[in-house]
């Protein structure tokens, strides 16, 4: 499959800034209400830019819900949904602990929560069964949409590649694909080093979405290293954090990415239509204006 | 230890102990062997990461050869494990808060110092660039006399009335006040020093039922400034836990938080470089430092470097055993001012309560 070389980010709807909180809650009092939310959806799609990669926050089930109320509108709408919405997780472990967290997203019913719970350090083993899950449990809210990608959130991915357990990996490439019909995709913050553990795990060509930005904002391993993988590795690079939170101006961001071997998409974020359309105009002037 | 790996334990695999041992293991200078007392996911790290797992804490004294230990056992537990790691003259780091009886962190200073180890606790938030920024400029003196700090700490950690983990009992070393307003109570002491004094204490209990969930304290330095301590994890208004600082002296005011270190300056300072009169802001992008593998934020894995590098080399770090008995004493100096007011407070006492090793 072909990605979208444009990709449109949801971090400025849930109030996540890196570079100030005053400005995050704002966006969040901004996208307070979900239709605020479909109102930039909407002049995204009318600019051509029609998939939205989304972390499953609660709140994306709503504009879901609007997706499938509206066929028509958005028959080409594709979401890249993000697993799973971290912070949901974290702050359950503290207030359940480890498989008490893991229990209360598990579904209601099925022999599997009931196993965990009986015998939970034999079932416990079984980190496949608990991931499916997992990933289950987060994709229903997509039912019936287009979700050609699905990816696995860095802070899952990178804890994974940092304890070496790497061939947990193959059991989301091979959920995802089987089950969803889906290509599977990483984010990290730590891309040539993931790229290396997904070839040596057999995941061949993967699609990988980093921090990719001039300045080499959270580009672990270093840059050098970030630009001899796109150029040496045979992988699908999407380039996330373009502009560094703001910290390089939007022309030199996208004038440097469009210098770069080798990258297959972008991801940016943008509050309003007059942003996503001065983007987009910027990414058609140095990539040439897409088919 | 061979000259350029440290073989090195990751002791408790809950929240924190699980992203120490990926920084860990991710560092190009460590051997990591992992210990939980409960199955779940130590046979999993042992079946995908192929790395040593132990149930038994003492099998895997007896059994590897350690130079260092990573501690992030729920904290009632620290003090013993940090004790038998340093008679056997194993570098430790131990995650906070550091011990619940500062009599023990105290001990514990004295007996890595007598055995010449390096000790450090994980109080993370002095590798946070903004809060290391702060700490340039207070030492630039150029604020002036500091009279008045804020202190604060909010997020979305216990928010109905359920659930129980050792992290929700004081007793056990969890709570708001351990758990949360050690940071902000860490970075206060890393400026300023121990407070001389306590007042107006509040530990109060809003939705658990073991522990505290909001904290309130003014606290005093002689000929020093006076700070107000405003701490609360029941706030779903915040997406995940925010510390933030703010300052005023005679000379200006200063703000940190995670993203961020803004300064307005009356006069510049020729002590301090690249600030001029009037507002200066500088963002995370610019303050903080590249690290070679990044989990959940620059500062976590900064202080596992840092670690591994002053085992390897000797020296000192900023968060070592004394520093963290400085904290554990303020905490104490809270405490006692709380206890010693008739005030109303909902929180629930304290009641120790018979656990095995791990508490699960």
């Amino acid at each position: 499959m072909t990605l979208d070389r444009l990709l449109f980010g949801d971090n400025q709807f849930f109030g996540i800034n890196h570079m100030s909180e005053e400005k995050a809650r704002a966006q969040a009092m901004q996208f307070q209400d979900t239709s605020a939310i479909i109102g930039v959806l909407d002049a995204a799609l009318d600019e051509g830019v029609r998939t939205f990669m989304c972390t499953t926050h609660d709140r994306i089930a709503d504009i879901c819900d609007h997706m499938r109320a509206n066929p028509a509108r958005y028959q080409d709408f594709r979401f890249y949904p993000c697993m799973p919405y971290a912070h949901k997780y974290a702050n359950a472990v503290t207030e359940y602990g480890m498989i008490g967290a893991a229990l209360h997203f598990m579904p209601d019913e099925g022999l599997f929560k009931t196993a965990l719970r009986g015998a939970s350090s034999l079932a416990s083993k079984d980190i496949e069964g608990i991931l499916k899950i997992l990933v289950d449990v987060e994709m229903k809210m997509f039912r019936g949409l287009n979700t050609p990608v699905i990816f696995l959130q860095n802070v899952i991915v990178d804890l994974i590649l940092g304890m070496d357990m790497t061939e947990v990996f193959t059991i989301f490439h091979d959920h995802v694909r089987k089950k969803y019909g889906a290509e599977p995709g990483y984010i990290t913050m730590n891309m040539p080093r993931l790229y290396q553990a997904l070839t040596a795990v057999g995941i061949e060509n993967p699609i990988i979405c980093s921090n990719i930005n001039k300045i080499g904002f959270r580009t672990c391993g270093g840059l050098a290293a970030y630009e001899a993988t796109l150029r040496d590795g045979k992988l699908r690079a999407i380039a996330m954090s373009i502009f560094a939170s703001g910290a390089i101006p939007p022309r030199e961001a996208i004038q440097w990415l469009s210098t770069l071997p080798n990258l297959d998409g972008i991801v940016f974020g943008a509050s309003s239509r007059r942003n996503i359309a001065a983007t987009k105009a910027l990414v058609d002037e140095y990539f040439g204006v897409a088919a | 230890m061979s000259k350029n790996l440290v073989k090195l334990a990751v002791v408790g695999l809950g929240k924190m102990g699980l992203s120490h041992f990926s920084i860990a293991n991710a560092h190009p200078h460590t051997d990591v062997v992992a210990c939980d007392a409960s199955g779940f996911l130590l046979d999993g790290i042992a079946k995908y990461s192929g790395r040593p797992a132990f149930r038994d804490f003492d099998e895997m004294l007896a059994k590897e050869p350690l130079d260092a230990m990573i501690i992030a056992t729920p904290s009632r537990l620290h003090a013993p494990m940090v004790r038998k790691a340093l008679e056997r003259g194993i570098h430790v780091f131990c995650e906070k808060p550091f011990c619940l009886d500062w009599h023990e962190s105290e001990a514990l200073t004295e007996l890595a110092a007598e055995r010449g180890l390096i000790s450090q606790v994980g109080y993370h938030y002095r590798y946070v660039g903004a809060f290391q920024e702060m700490k340039r400029i207070i030492d630039a003196g150029a604020l002036g006399q500091i009279t008045h700090v804020l202190a604060e700490a909010y997020g979305p950690v216990v928010l109905r009335p359920k659930g129980t983990t050792w992290r929700t009992d004081r007793a056990e070393g969890g709570g708001c006040l351990y758990d949360y307003a050690a940071h902000p109570i860490n970075l206060l002491n890393w400026y300023f020093g121990e407070p001389s004094g306590a007042a107006g204490t509040l530990l109060n209990a809003i939705f658990s039922t073991d522990t505290d969930d909001e904290v309130y304290s003014t606290l005093t330095w002689e000929n020093g400034p006076s700070a107000h301590l405003s701490v609360n994890w029941s706030d779903e208004s915040y997406r995940k836990m925010s510390t933030k600082i703010t300052m005023t002296g005679t000379n200006g005011r200063l703000y940190a938080d995670r993203q961020e270190c803004q300064l307005y300056l009356r006069d510049a300072s020729p002590a301090l470089s690249g600030y001029s009169q009037g507002w200066n802001v500088r963002y995370t992008t610019d303050l903080t430092k590249a690290v070679d593998f990044y989990l959940r934020g620059e500062e976590y894995s900064a202080q596992i470097d840092d670690f591994v590098a002053a085992v390897l080399d000797g020296g000192t770090t900023v968060n070592d055993f004394a520093s963290a008995t400085a904290t554990d004493r303020t905490i104490a100096l809270m405490l006692a001012d709380r206890d010693s007011m008739p005030t109303r407070s909902r929180a629930a006492p304290l009641v120790a309560r018979k656990r095995a090793w791990f508490g699960r």
